[in-house]
């Protein structure tokens, strides 16, 4: 059986969702493996939200913000590249590959680079093959319900 | 022995140090007051009592059962099953009974390195002397065991339904003060809430004067001599008061260190060192990626640090290395 990776995306209102809904309306292709949740910014992810989409079985985790600069809260999207930056080595630390988790930067007119990124994350994430936390979790407390 | 108008109840610890017991002890002459109106049935530390007398008992026998320490090993989790079947009401006692406490902390590590460190490659252990526990051991024809270690730590909840949680490494004696008198005055709030301790943060209590959280590098406690009117963080010392529950009467930042987190997340907070990391990183004062990857290099094992009291915990309880 082949492995479909699953990948939750949290992108921002303004930018990135208006990106990802181009992608769509011109039809460009890219892999279904993405399940997008829209945001009203990125500095709206609490690295909770990433945690828990672990927890309950998702592969990857990608983030689309505006562009620096462009944010329509203006500086929400510094407040997510910091917290990322530090959430990348706390996960690290937890043992979750880097590839897991991803931030990037989407405007509303990129459409294409949009599906570009889906594409080389599902792929990415694909060649690691599954997730270990969902089952290992289980397995931990299989045998001590109270 | 026991006189049954009085309050029965049984105070034990599992994976734990000892300091929750002295919280209780620190209760001063409270404690002996608590003998006048309780049958310490129960008390490894201070008094007598043996598990036979325990399942011996009646289901519920026991009025209050205070468990601290977390579920390291075999023995832990039989006896915190036991309590619970014998217990009215069972309290998840101090941190590591909370939510796995300093002893969680061994879930950033695997059962298997452990018992290297402590038996294979210490330097004080002699060679040909390096013995590993086992749980049973055949010897004459006969059979001894000791209780299984698990492979990783849990908390109390983890194994048994627990009434009530008291925080705390170790609770203020204050709030077990209070706590027990609840009891006594059956004044407990709806099952399952956090008892001895408040609906504030750590920094709300906080008398250090707050402005604006900047910051443009995190310094460790010994490499800066710390303003110690000022609030910590916004000197870039770590401290957790934000993401905290309060009611220890913050203790650290009173004693000028940083709070650790020992009262566990505050309200509402899933998952303490996600809040944490949050309120943290978003102080940072930067724009630019290299000099904030530079900042975020200034916090060497902050794992241990977000999770000190509360590995098994977080979200996503222990590592998951391939
Ligand atoms: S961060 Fe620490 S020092 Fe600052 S206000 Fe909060 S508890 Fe006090
Ligand atoms: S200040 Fe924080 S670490 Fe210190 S006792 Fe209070 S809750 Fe625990
Ligand atoms: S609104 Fe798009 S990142 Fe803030």
């Amino acid at each position: 059986m082949s492995y479909e990776p699953k990948i939750l995306g949290l992108l921002c209102n303004w930018c990135s969702y208006t990106g990802a809904d181009l992608a769509g309306t011109s039809r460009i292709q890219y892999p279904p493996n993405i399940r997008i949740v829209r945001l009203m910014c990125s500095a709206r992810v609490d690295p909770t939200f990433v945690f828990d989409a672990l927890s309950k079985g998702a592969d990857g985790v990608l983030i689309c913000g505006c562009h620096p600069g462009d944010c329509h809260y203006s500086e929400g999207n510094y407040k997510a590249l910091r917290r990322f930056t530090l959430l990348k080595k706390l996960l690290q630390a937890y043992g979750v590959e880097n590839e897991r988790i991803r931030l990037e930067w989407v405007s509303a007119s990129e459409g294409q680079r949009f599906a570009e990124i889906v594409t080389d994350m599902t792929e990415r994430v694909r060649a690691l093959g599954p997730s270990r936390i969902q089952p290992a979790l289980h397995t931990d407390h299989a045998e001590r319900c109270p | 022995m026991s006189d049954k108008k009085k309050l029965q109840i049984a105070l034990y610890w599992g994976a734990a140090c000892g300091g929750c017991d002295v919280a209780v002890l620190d209760t001063n002459e409270f404690i002996l007051t608590v003998a006048e109106v309780a049958d310490i049935r129960l008390w490894p530390i201070a008094a007598d009592g043996k598990y036979a007398d325990v399942e011996a008992m009646q289901d519920g026998e026991l009025d209050l059962t205070l468990f601290n320490g977390a579920v390291r090993n075999s023995e832990n989790e039989h006896v915190a099953k036991l309590l619970r079947q014998k217990s009215k009401i069972l309290v998840a006692f101090g941190a590591c009974a909370h939510m796995g406490g300093i002893p969680g902390l061994a879930n950033l590590t695997t059962k298997e390195d452990i018992f290297a460190t402590a038996y294979l490659n210490n330097p004080s252990i002699e060679p040909g002397n390096r013995t590993v526990p086992r749980p049973e051991t055949k010897l004459n024809g006969s059979s001894l065991e000791i209780p299984t270690f698990f492979d990783r730590v849990f908390k109390l909840g983890d194994v048994v339904d627990v009434d009530y949680f008291l925080p705390g490494c170790p609770p203020a004696p204050e709030q077990v003060k209070n706590v027990l008198l609840a009891v006594v005055k059956g004044e407990l709030p709806p099952r399952k809430s956090v008892v001895g301790a408040s609906e504030r943060t750590v920094c709300d209590d906080c008398k250090r004067t707050k402005a604006e959280k900047k910051v443009r590098r995190f310094y460790r406690p010994f490499e800066i001599i710390q303003d110690s009117t000022r609030c910590l963080l916004e000197q870039g010392i770590l401290c957790m008061g934000s993401a905290t529950r309060s009611g220890c009467g913050v203790r650290c930042p009173n004693s000028n260190q940083g709070c650790r987190g020992c009262y566990g997340p505050a309200p509402a907070v899933k998952d303490h060192g996600a809040k944490f990391l949050s309120a943290l990183a978003s102080i940072i004062d930067s724009k630019d990626p290299k000099e904030i990857e530079a900042m975020v290099g200034q916090l060497p094992d902050f794992i241990s640090f977000a999770y000190r009291f509360g590995m098994p915990a977080s979200i996503l309880e222990r590592t998951h290395h391939r």
